[in-house]
């Protein structure tokens, strides 16, 4: 009671002032260089995570290419290594973990009844890290040691064998590292400090909560993972045995180590896609969401989970029985909360008044084909049978699954929800559709047949292959140029909404939309609430049923 | 434009359900490609084999059942039919059951799971023992009682036809990328113990028939079992991403009845005694000339390349190298011992006495290296025995 009764003195000495406060700063530098306002570093996430997502697509379309026939025909099979760890890098710490950001910052003070984040010069410091890291990471492509080639997980002693452009990578990671951690740290001041009265934790929207834990995942692990990176350093240029063998180390360890952090990670990508579905759905139910406590619930287990399961990516490193017995366990459980939260959805829109514009689109499909990814993760965790699927196409088919359609399915399905609020106008529904069938057909014939040539025995990380797979290589080829040709469309959709579209956006812009969000005008004012908000039914989803 | 949606949306799901049956059923049999998990032949695998299928079938009843109640609500619960919303938020009866229905199947996954994995780890007794080593890019076997050894690499006609734009077509390379010189050789039903380590780098031994695989780690010793159950070919590839050659270490199994495998190991081992005498020989220039040629080809030439001008800039040049045509001796420290943080192996224990004089005397003689040294398979010999 007593935090809410300082913000609310504090949000009463804002509002004094805010006649001379409420405009833009001039000037592009002032504008987006030093800006400490939310939205604009939302937007410069967003913005950032976009051409980063091109970045690593166009990496993704040298592999394909490389892969549609048998033999080779375009690169060496070096620079293929450099392309597969690039494009997994990049994707991961450049396009899904910022645009995710992006979206905190955008969302999370509108949905809170906040004026703005927390620290708004940390949050300018922890956007503006990441070009110069990426700048960084992306220079070492040009240099005479080539980029990182021992793929995303940089196992030793391979990652060892790299030359001198390895520091830049692993300062790189680091640059990285800080930004997530910073970021991380201003959700939760955020969320837990600048709340409106009234709007107690288990009112808060979902997306707000698995940012919530979201956050919490990121303080944990990715000081682990700066110590892992730091290990290699150390060995590689200092002369250091952490992992080195021959020196008394222990190559087991890093991975070991680095599961510790990537489990987790992969939970950081998903978590806030579970948010964002989870607010998409009801709306266009029109019907609440369905079991918000059993969501929050599942949200925190899975959390919990994703610390004490990381050695099932490993089960092939000769592990004691009980050890794979454990893990085997501990990973098989991860599928009952997530089985909840799809049954909830589900039940979310079961009996409801459904219409179907681009954002229940990319929900929908998110549900069908994560739960898909899903069931394929729970196949990966049996032991035995992962002592055939570890390391084939099988993995790439399943992790893709709950990445591509799952966490990027789930980032385009929040663009269009809310980028007639972030621009004032609405986004062409035409192209938007034409957008999702294009993404959501390709994005199959992409990755499906992945789970053949897995499954058949094709290992993964590899430039050329026997021709027994060179048929189904060839199909998700095909898909994968169609999927990335499909994206330039929803480049298209976002240039038109912003600076063409005519059609300007109500505050409400969706029929069933609730929450503080839809109670401003699109676009909302620069500082979001001057006043806090009142928090009943009328203006919140889950007013009335947190119990 | 109501109805032009709902066609593009009609349009749509038909492709992609024409194309899924399309991919499920038609184009496996079209191509003759493999789409499931091996059965292979040993016990393992079998198993393997058939908790997969358990799972599979698991998860498409589950998929179906989740799947269906959507769609089911998508087509009737829809705005468009003037369905009006219902009022329920949360149902604790549902929640507690979803979650225990679900544990339950879970428990029963687990039982065929964890009698599997038992069977996996828990090696019976075994009639012989083979010690794999991987290292870039090639297996190196030992078969532990009959002290015979083998270095297994990618077939030549593959390796060339592997080039960028080599101009092959891999369609006419017989087993390319899955075709090695020398394969391991095995009896069949036999209860053989394998065990795994490496050399440099992390590799992973696969063979699907097997029904496993298992990480090759420098400094660690790992143990794996099987008992082969047909006489036959099997094919599999290192599984584990080693560097730029990681998808041209292929591992081949040849496995004979029990009678030819004894034969076969009787002439390896007049082989390797007749090797053992030749070293004691002097060698001619032209000898070691010729045989320092192919070993080259078959080693060393993957990295430092036939020309012997290198790949920049990881596989340094040999031709005008400070160390081919530096002091001998170092040159023999380099080749037997390899080279720290490189991908330069160890050859000491790789390769016999005789063929690492031969590729000395090669590599100080051609590209241009114009040394004269010859080294004799005893020079070598006497170094490696101190």
């Amino acid at each position: 009671m007593s935090i809410e009764h300082t913000q609310g003195h504090e949000h009463e000495s804002h509002a004094a002032h805010d006649e001379d406060h409420d405009h833009k700063p001039t000037g592009f530098m002032n504008r987006w260089l030093f800006t400490t306002n939310h939205k604009d570093i939302g937007t410069l996430y967003l913005v950032f995570a976009l051409l980063m997502f091109f970045i690593g697509g166009a990496m993704a379309m040298v592999i394909r290419a490389e892969l549609f026939m048998p033999g080779l025909q375009l690169v060496e099979p070096d620079f293929f290594n450099q392309m597969t760890t690039m494009h997994a890098l990049i994707m991961v710490f450049g396009a899904v973990m910022p645009a995710w950001v992006g979206f905190a910052n955008w969302m999370i003070p509108l949905m809170i009844g906040a004026p703005d984040m927390a620290l708004p010069r940390m949050n300018n410091w922890s956007f503006w890290i990441l070009p110069f890291a990426f700048a960084m990471l992306l220079s070492t492509l040009l240099m005479d040691s080539g980029g990182p080639a021992a793929g995303w997980t940089l196992y030793p002693p391979l990652s060892l064998q790299g030359g001198q452009s390895f520091a830049f990578v692993v300062f790189a990671v680091h640059m990285m590292g800080i930004s997530s951690i910073m970021g991380s740290i201003n959700v939760i001041a955020t969320i837990l400090n600048m709340r409106a009265p009234g709007m107690t934790l288990l009112k808060m929207p979902l997306f707000v909560w698995t940012w919530l834990i979201t956050a919490f995942l990121l303080i944990a692990v990715m000081p682990v993972l700066a110590g892992a990176v730091t290990m290699l350093l150390t060995d590689h240029f200092f002369g250091t045995s952490f992992f080195n063998a021959a020196g008394g180390g222990d190559p087991v360890m890093f991975q070991h180590i680095f599961w510790f952090f990537g489990h987790p990670e992969v939970y950081i990508m998903i978590l806030p896609a579970f948010g964002v579905v989870s607010e998409i759905i009801p709306t266009f139910a029109r019907k609440p969401l369905f079991g918000y406590t059993a969501m929050v619930y599942a949200t925190a287990s899975i959390a919990f989970l994703s610390f004490i399961v990381w050695a099932h990516h490993m089960f092939t490193v000769g592990m004691p029985l009980t050890g794979e017995l454990y893990f085997m366990y501990a990973t098989m459980l991860i599928a009952v909360p997530t089985g909840v939260k799809v049954f909830n959805w589900v039940s979310t829109m079961w009996q409801g008044s459904m219409t179907f514009e681009t954002p229940m689109l990319f929900a929908i499909g998110f549900v069908v084909l994560f739960t898909i990814g899903g069931l394929s993760g729970l196949m990966l965790a049996i032991t035995a049978a992962d002592l055939q699927y570890h390391d084939t196409y099988f993995v790439v088919a399943h992790f893709h699954y709950v990445l591509v359609p799952g966490s990027v399915f789930a980032l385009m399905a929040g663009a269009y929800y809310w980028l007639p609020k972030w621009t004032g106008h609405m986004y062409s529904e035409k192209w938007g559709k034409i957008h999702f069938w294009l993404s959501a057909i390709s994005v199959n014939i992409l990755f499906f047949p992945q789970h053949y040539l897995g499954l058949a025995g094709m290992p993964r990380r590899i430039p050329d292959y026997s021709t027994q797979f060179a048929d189904f290589n060839m199909i998700s080829s095909i898909g994968g140029f169609i999927f990335g040709a499909s994206q330039l469309v929803f480049v298209g959709v976002i240039v038109h909404c912003v600076y063409k579209s005519r059609q300007a956006a109500t505050g409400r812009v969706w029929e069933g939309a609730k929450g503080l969000e839809w109670t401003l005008p699109s676009p909302p004012p620069y500082h979001s609430f001057n006043t806090p908000p009142v928090i009943d039914s009328t203006t919140v989803a889950h007013a009335g049923e947190a119990h | 434009m109501k109805k032009q949606n709902t066609f593009i949306v009609a349009t749509a799901v038909t492709a992609a359900v024409i194309a899924a049956f399309w991919l499920l059923l038609a184009a496996p049999g079209y191509t003759g490609n493999e789409i499931n998990m091996t059965r292979g032949v040993t016990p393992q695998s079998m198993v393997h084999y058939q908790l997969h299928m358990t799972i599979l079938w698991i998860c498409v009843v589950i998929g179906v059942i989740v799947f269906s109640a959507m769609f089911v609500s998508i087509v009737l619960h829809r705005k468009s039919k003037g369905h009006e919303p219902a009022k329920f938020t949360h149902s604790t009866k549902a929640e507690i059951a979803w979650t225990v229905v679900p544990v339950l199947i879970l428990v029963i996954m687990a039982v065929p799971a964890t009698r599997a994995l038992i069977n996996m780890e828990v090696a019976p007794e075994t009639e012989m023992t083979i010690k794999i080593t991987g290292f870039q890019w090639r297996w190196k076997y030992e078969y532990v009682e009959d002290e015979v050894q083998l270095i297994s690499s990618l077939h030549p006609d593959s390796n060339a036809a592997r080039r960028l734009q080599s101009g092959t077509d891999p369609a006419t390379v017989e087993n390319y990328l899955l075709e090695v010189d020398r394969p391991l050789v095995l009896p069949v039903e036999t209860k053989i113990k394998f065990i795994i380590t490496s050399d440099d780098v992390i590799h992973s031994w696969w063979v699907p028939a097997l029904g496993w695989k298992r990480d090759a780690i420098p400094g660690f010793i790992n143990e794996a079992w099987t008992e082969i159950l047909e006489p036959g070919v099997y094919r599999g590839q290192c599984a584990e991403l080693c560097g730029k050659d990681h998808g041209f270490m292929p591992i081949v199994l040849n496995v004979l009845p029990k009678a030819d495998y004894q034969r076969w190991v009787q002439d390896q081992q007049r082989e390797m005694a007749h090797q053992e005498a030749d070293v004691k020989r002097l060698w001619s220039r032209e000898e070691l000339m010729t045989l320092g040629e192919n070993v080259y080809a078959t080693q060393c030439a993957t990295c430092h390349q036939a020309d012997g001008q290198g790949l920049a800039p990881g596989f340094p040049a040999l031709a005008g190298s400070g160390v081919a045509t530096g002091p001998l001796q170092d040159h023999i420290e380099v080749v037997l011992h390899g080279r720290e943080g490189t991908a330069m192996q160890a050859w000491g224990e790789m390769l016999s006495d005789a063929d690492i004089a031969a590729a000395l005397t090669y590599t100080r003689n051609a590209f241009g290296n114009d040394t004269g040294d010859v080294v004799q398979p005893q020079a070598i010999a006497r170094i490696k025995n101190g």
